[in-house]
């Protein structure tokens, strides 16, 4: 008979999960193994609500198995480390993304990019090494192999910093990848919520001229004002967008909703690239000319690799840059998902665990 | 008022097409006083190119008629202007897709031309004096050197004609995306007038090559005439499932409208699918096995001088010509119902030279 969540692990831990598809969560006992030899412990003290998590709850792509422990964006101090672990230590201030396990002997963990591996494992809602259920961060300890926690450097705010596990290395890998990081470049940004957001403040980092485009004029004046962002293009405008034609290197597309590729491709130099870190659910239409008579492309990415994921922390140690959040207490995440649902949220909401996650 | 294409002091014959059926025949039109950039060229050969027939029937709206297609062109130099010093007399040249350009941007700056703003096609654009321009099923054409190419000896006019599109159309992709790296696998989507070349050059560089197609007659002479290495039939789903994943390249010659999801799928991580195919509808790109496997989607159009060039140079080098049928002046519109079909193995070359007759 299989075990429980409470008894297939010898440490106590407690959280919120989804226990159906209407994605509703509420407190759940479970438990975490004991920390071995690569592995490091860390009390949870924040955690971000990605748009993956509301998926997942939902089971919006018929992946997800009950019960769901979601949070892949975790933030906190470490409690505990393994004989093996050799660069963190207790006290330390860390953090936990997307993954929590891959092969690490194909190609791609060979390379460092574990994220492209196909045994990856996903930090919550995936089958472990030892067959159990991974579960998230919307929970009081969590415990991973030091390959997959990263240090948060101290000019970080916890809070602030958390999203960046998630949002933060699904922007900054494909900048870096696809070489979009040149000071004088120009490079859209589709899209202001969680990841447009952070790709404006990488993107300024990098000393790159912005451009946001966004079907909403209400979003201007912060995008330029409060995030830094050279110019705004309302989307749905087509005098300013044939304006803005054949001005850019590259354009980041975090926009998961259906919507036309045409005016993107359009905006793109010559050579220019579209990346795709959204990802809409059904095909979009591509117009095969405007490619071909620019040269241009059409990428994708999803998140980043460990060794990227620590060097994109420690940029935006450097460069000051965290998320724009609202912190929010564990007993609000039910609204949050709702808000988040309707993109009423300026820009991640963020789930002050350690203050308010309270095992009965 | 617009000037009849008679406007030029140079007299020309060639066969046009007037209204969008497409249908060719003899037309007398002029061409421009030999300029000092210009090099004036004998046409002895012209290819076929799929792109003339989607012009002659209007199928991308774009076109003006009349129309004399073909920019496949062979020949010998008859004039040269007073500032040509790379060529002589009687020299062997070809004329590719583009006959002008700014001359002046980034692109041109960077022997992109063929990504200028401004680039003149060979037929059915705007010259800069603001006349038509008219391709290459004709007698002669002026060009400014720029545009033209040297055809290295050892390579016959007839088969390298081809070239001159199909050849630096999959040549400057291969190139710029890197498709290049002996022992990696590339996928042929297509085997026809590019897609033939394509397996060509893939050979040339070291590439493990297959060739998808949805033609399982064209399976012998892929493997033991072009030298491909597989060949897969696209709509055959179990061998598509075989292929899975293990191509590091795929150059997609196919202008009919065709799903990219199961291209994308024979991608492996990383992977490049290279549309040079024009079809005229867009195509369904799913996103998910983009952003899963950070996999691209990307274009490209012909290539610039330089380039094209450095593609003739190469082929010389490696002996690589276009597998072609050659065929009179008068047999085009045959040509052009049987190149609909895709019956061709793989290019029409007309003969203009020993049959284009007043």
């Amino acid at each position: 008979m299989a075990k429980s969540a409470e008894q297939e692990h010898p440490t106590k831990a407690f959280g919120w999960a989804a226990t159906d598809s209407s994605g509703v969560l509420s407190p759940f006992k479970f438990s975490r193994r004991e920390t071995g030899e690569k592995d490091v412990r860390f009390k949870v003290l924040y955690c971000g609500i990605c748009h993956s998590d509301l998926h997942m709850a939902k089971n919006d792509w018929g992946t997800s198995t009950y019960p769901i422990v979601p949070g892949h964006e975790i933030v906190g101090i470490v409690t505990e480390v393994g004989s093996k672990v050799e660069k963190l230590k207790v006290g330390d201030r860390v953090g936990v993304g997307c993954m929590v396990g891959a092969c690490h002997s194909c190609d791609s963990c060979d390379n460092d990019l574990e994220n492209y591996c196909p045994k990856m494992i996903l930090t919550y809602g995936a089958p472990y090494y030892d067959g159990t259920t991974t579960y998230g961060g919307y929970s009081d300890v969590m415990v991973a192999e030091e390959r997959y926690v990263v240090r948060i450097p101290d000019n970080l705010p916890l809070d602030a910093g958390a999203p960046l596990l998630c949002a933060g290395i699904t922007v900054y890998s494909p900048l870096q990848h696809f070489g979009l990081t040149k000071p004088g470049m120009h490079v859209g940004v589709v899209g202001l919520g969680g990841l447009g957001h952070v790709a404006v403040k990488f993107a300024k980092g990098f000393g790159v001229k912005v451009t946001v485009i966004s079907t909403s004029p209400s979003k201007k004046k912060e995008a330029i004002e409060h995030l830094g962002a050279d110019y705004f293009l309302v989307s749905r405008d087509p005098d300013q967008m044939q304006a803005a034609m054949g001005t850019m290197d590259g354009i980041i597309d975090t926009v998961s909703a259906v919507h036309p590729l045409v005016p993107l491709i359009g905006l793109l130099k010559s050579q220019g690239k579209l990346v795709m870190v959204g990802a809409p659910n059904r095909p979009l239409e591509l117009p095969v000319f405007p490619l071909i008579m620019g040269r241009k492309v059409v990428a994708g990415s999803c998140i980043g690799g460990m060794k990227e994921t620590q060097e994109m922390i420690d940029f935006a140690g450097k460069h000051n840059i965290t998320a724009d959040v609202e912190v929010i207490p564990v007993d609000y995440v039910n609204t949050a998902m709702e808000r988040l649902e309707k993109a009423d949220v300026r820009y991640r909401f963020v789930i002050d665990i350690g203050n308010t996650l309270k095992s009965a | 008022m617009a000037k009849s294409p008679e406007e030029h002091p140079q007299k020309a014959f060639g066969w046009a097409a007037r209204d969008p059926s497409g249908t060719l025949s003899p037309f007398h039109f002029s061409r421009r006083e030999n300029g000092d950039e210009d090099v004036t060229v004998k046409i002895l050969y012209c290819g076929v190119c799929h792109s003339d027939l989607h012009s002659v029937k209007n199928e991308w709206g774009i076109t003006r008629y009349p129309i004399v297609p073909g920019h496949e062109i062979v020949g010998i130099v008859i004039q040269l202007g007073n500032n040509v010093k790379k060529f002589k007399m009687g020299d062997r040249v070809g004329v590719g897709v583009l006959v002008g350009s700014c001359k002046t941007c980034e692109t041109c700056q960077q022997d992109l031309e063929n990504y200028c703003p401004s680039m003149i096609f060979t037929y059915n654009s705007t010259s800069q004096d603001g006349t038509r321009t008219y391709g290459g099923y004709s007698d002669i054409v002026v060009v400014d050197q720029r545009y033209v190419l040297r055809i290295p000896d050892n390579l016959p006019s007839d088969a390298a004609a081809p070239l001159l599109c199909a050849g630096i159309t999959v040549y400057s992709p291969m190139k710029y995306y890197g498709m290049t790296e002996p022992g990696k696998h590339l996928g042929v989507a297509g085997l026809g007038g590019l897609g033939h070349v394509a397996v060509k050059f893939g050979k040339a560089f070291g590439l493990k090559v297959t060739v998808i197609s949805t033609s399982p007659n064209k399976e012998d002479e892929a493997i033991n005439k072009l030298g491909a290495d597989s060949f897969l039939v696209s709509t055959n789903p179990e061998k598509v499932q075989a292929a899975l994943g293990t191509m590091d390249y795929i150059i997609d010659t196919v202008s009919a409208i065709h799903s990219l999801a199961p291209l994308l799928a024979m991608l492996k991580l990383n992977g490049k699918l290279i549309t040079v195919g024009l079809p005229d509808k867009p195509l369904e790109l799913p996103i998910f096995p983009l952003v899963m496997g950070r996999k691209l989607i990307g274009g490209s159009d012909i290539g610039g001088i330089k380039e094209t060039q450095e593609m003739l140079d190469f082929c010389a080098k490696h002996n690589i010509t276009a597998d072609i049928e050659l065929i009179q002046m008068d047999y085009i519109n045959t040509a052009m119902k049987r190149l609909s079909k895709s019956d061709v193995k793989y290019r029409f070359v007309i003969d203009v030279a020993n049959s284009l007759s007043q």
